[in-house]
């Protein structure tokens, strides 16, 4: 067990070196968001009725009139602490709002990845399992549209289905649990597709393996073949797929929290453009975007100890 | 060669479909000013949200606009924007794919590294920076997507450069004197196509959905113009009265987005009968 623990760090450490220039690359990107604007940043900032003196003071304050290297450097160590400017609309900080509505998209993403893990696994595994045969393809028919269908629609149409027509579950807004069913059902349905689809074709991969026929050969039940030798080691690049959908997921908040009216920080990224809120866009990009890179390290490093090969 | 290629895909029946699909709704989006009964602007204040009728087959919107003539326009669009910015994300990817390949060292390094950044943005996270930057329109719409699929594209031209790059007959051409840009156009271009293009090929149905998300978000294409995901952006309010205008643009989005899936599978398969 404590091999299994050292494993961890070691892998992490290696995820970890891997992530930090990533992670230095993306702060770039965003620090120059601001600078790419056609137009002069403080101006902008200051809005259209300002005059010289506010410009020049939020010129001052923002840090603007120092050299741009300076400036990403004092972006960056303010971003380590936690500070992550002050929002054009609100007067309120960055860190503050998002720290606000983060929780409401983190349970969306972690609850969708959730069932798109249950959903995906044993549809993949009902595939496998009935190869060729008319589950096999109606499975792999509707994981195939579940991935081209835009979730937004997806919402819609769950919205008209169980709210308008059934009246069974709360349309928009966070008043109760149940505003999250289909938010969270939207979400989970469609990384479910990519989920299945994966899982299915590691499983037929695994079963063609020497152990797996070894197995068999020495009267090994199937189901127990399946659940005790193809299963662990199909569970491996489906996590590294899971991993990469949280992405999926994340960004899948800024549509889905837009049907639903769920004040998450996608939502707030799409207001923030709307309403011209630079370093409320910057803040948010830039949170979910290091977000997504990290949970992918980590899964990784996971997937690095799960994988017997390594492991031995 | 290509004889055989094209027998293997016009064997697989789901990609002959979904080319068939993709012709079809080609075809519409370029005839759509002669098929399309109405104008897709033209508001009828009198006539909103009008269920199916021989005048309106879809309806109308909630500016009694008709829902099927926006559909027919929507697909210049929306198909518009997916092949313009493939197309774009095709000639920079590719150029940077095969420069990085052919140059190594540093070069390469510089290059897996950004691509690596750039990957690790969430789609909409990187057009939502992009729409800030450039403000919201259709042709920001159309480089957010650019920048999205360029590093896919690029990285898919960079893998296959490499085993070109190391074939006898680049070092053959090399030994004889011809140029980089020769060797690059003549002999390791063409020893690559079959993945970029199958690449290339599901991408479109990525680029339909991301600028259409766009679009829905109020962050791409802007009304009146008659855009798949924009015009469901009202789609929320409307759901109960006119279900069919939420229901419509949402369909076309969705086969379209599986066909270029499926065909793109099946262009690999049958290009490439060994992968």
């Amino acid at each position: 067990m404590a091999g299994a623990a050292g494993l961890l760090a070691r892998s992490l450490a290696a995820a970890a070196g891997r992530t930090l220039p990533v992670l230095a690359g993306i702060s770039l990107l965003v620090f120059l968001i601001v600078h790419a604007i056609p137009g002069d940043p403080a101006v902008i900032a200051a809005g259209l009725e300002a005059g010289p003196e506010t410009v020049e003071r939020i010129r001052r304050d923002l840090g603007l009139d120092r050299p741009l290297p300076v400036q990403f450097a004092s972006f960056v160590t303010r971003a380590l602490q936690g500070d992550l400017g002050i929002s054009i609309r609100t007067g309120l900080p960055v860190a503050q709002e998002i720290a606000d509505r983060l929780p409401f998209t983190l349970l969306l993403a972690a609850a969708g990845a959730v069932v798109a893990t249950v959903t995906g696994l044993s549809a993949g595994l009902l595939a496998a399992v009935f190869r060729n045969r008319w589950v096999d393809h109606l499975v792999m028919s509707l994981t195939l549209v579940a991935v081209s269908t835009p979730s937004y629609w997806l919402a819609l149409m769950l919205m008209l289905t169980f709210s308008l027509q059934l009246g069974l579950l709360p349309s928009i807004g966070i008043g109760t649990p149940a505003h999250f069913i289909l938010p969270i059902a939207t979400l989970g349905l469609q990384s479910a597709g990519l989920v299945g689809r994966m899982t299915r074709a590691t499983l037929l991969d695994v079963l063609k393996e020497d152990y797996v026929r070894t197995a068999r050969a020495n009267g090994v039940p199937a189901a127990r073949v399946l659940w005790r030798h193809a299963l662990p080691n199909a569970l491996v690049p489906i996590t590294a797929v899971i991993g990469l959908r949280f992405g999926g997921l994340l960004a899948g908040t800024v549509l889905v929290e837009s049907v639903f009216a769920i004040p998450g920080v996608g939502r707030m990224m799409v207001d923030a453009v709307l309403a011209r809120d630079f370093p409320m866009v910057q803040g948010g990009v830039l949170v979910v975007a290091s977000l997504y890179v990290v949970v992918n390290a980590v899964t990784d490093a996971m997937a690095g100890v799960l994988d017997p090969r390594v492991r031995a | 060669m290509r004889g055989t290629a094209l027998a293997r895909f016009a064997a697989n029946r789901a990609a002959v479909v979904a080319a068939g699909v993709l012709v079809t709704v080609t075809a519409a989006a370029v005839l759509a000013p002669w098929l399309a009964p109405h104008d897709p602007l033209a508001v009828d204040l009198m006539n909103t949200l009008a269920p199916p009728s021989a005048a309106h087959p879809l309806g109308t919107d909630h500016l009694g606009r008709d829902t099927l003539s926006r559909l027919l326009f929507g697909a210049r669009v929306s198909l518009g924007i997916a092949v313009t910015s493939i197309g774009a994300a095709l000639v920079l990817g590719v150029g940077l794919g095969l420069l990085a390949a052919w140059h190594r060292g540093l070069v390469d390094a510089a290059f897996v590294r950004v691509m690596d950044v750039l990957l690790a943005f969430p789609d909409l996270l990187l057009a939502i920076a992009v729409v800030t930057i450039l403000g919201r329109s259709q042709a920001s719409t159309i480089v957010a997507v650019v920048v999205f699929s360029l590093p896919t594209l690029a990285r898919v031209t960079r893998a296959a450069a490499l085993g070109a790059v190391a074939h006898d007959f680049v070092l053959a051409a090399r030994a004889a004197g011809a140029s980089s840009r020769w060797i690059l156009a003549r002999h390791v271009l063409p020893a690559c196509l079959t993945p970029i293009v199958a690449q290339a090929t599901v991408m479109l149905g990525s680029a339909i959905l991301l600028a259409s998300g766009l679009s829905f978000l109020g962050l791409g294409v802007q009304p009146p113009d008659p855009e798949w995901g924009a015009m469901l952006s009202r789609g929320r309010d409307m759901l109960r009265a006119a279900p069919l205008g939420a229901v419509a643009p949402g369909v076309a989005i969705t086969i379209v987005a599986l066909s270029f899936s499926i065909a793109g599978d099946g262009l690999r398969d049958a290009l490439d009968p060994k992968g």
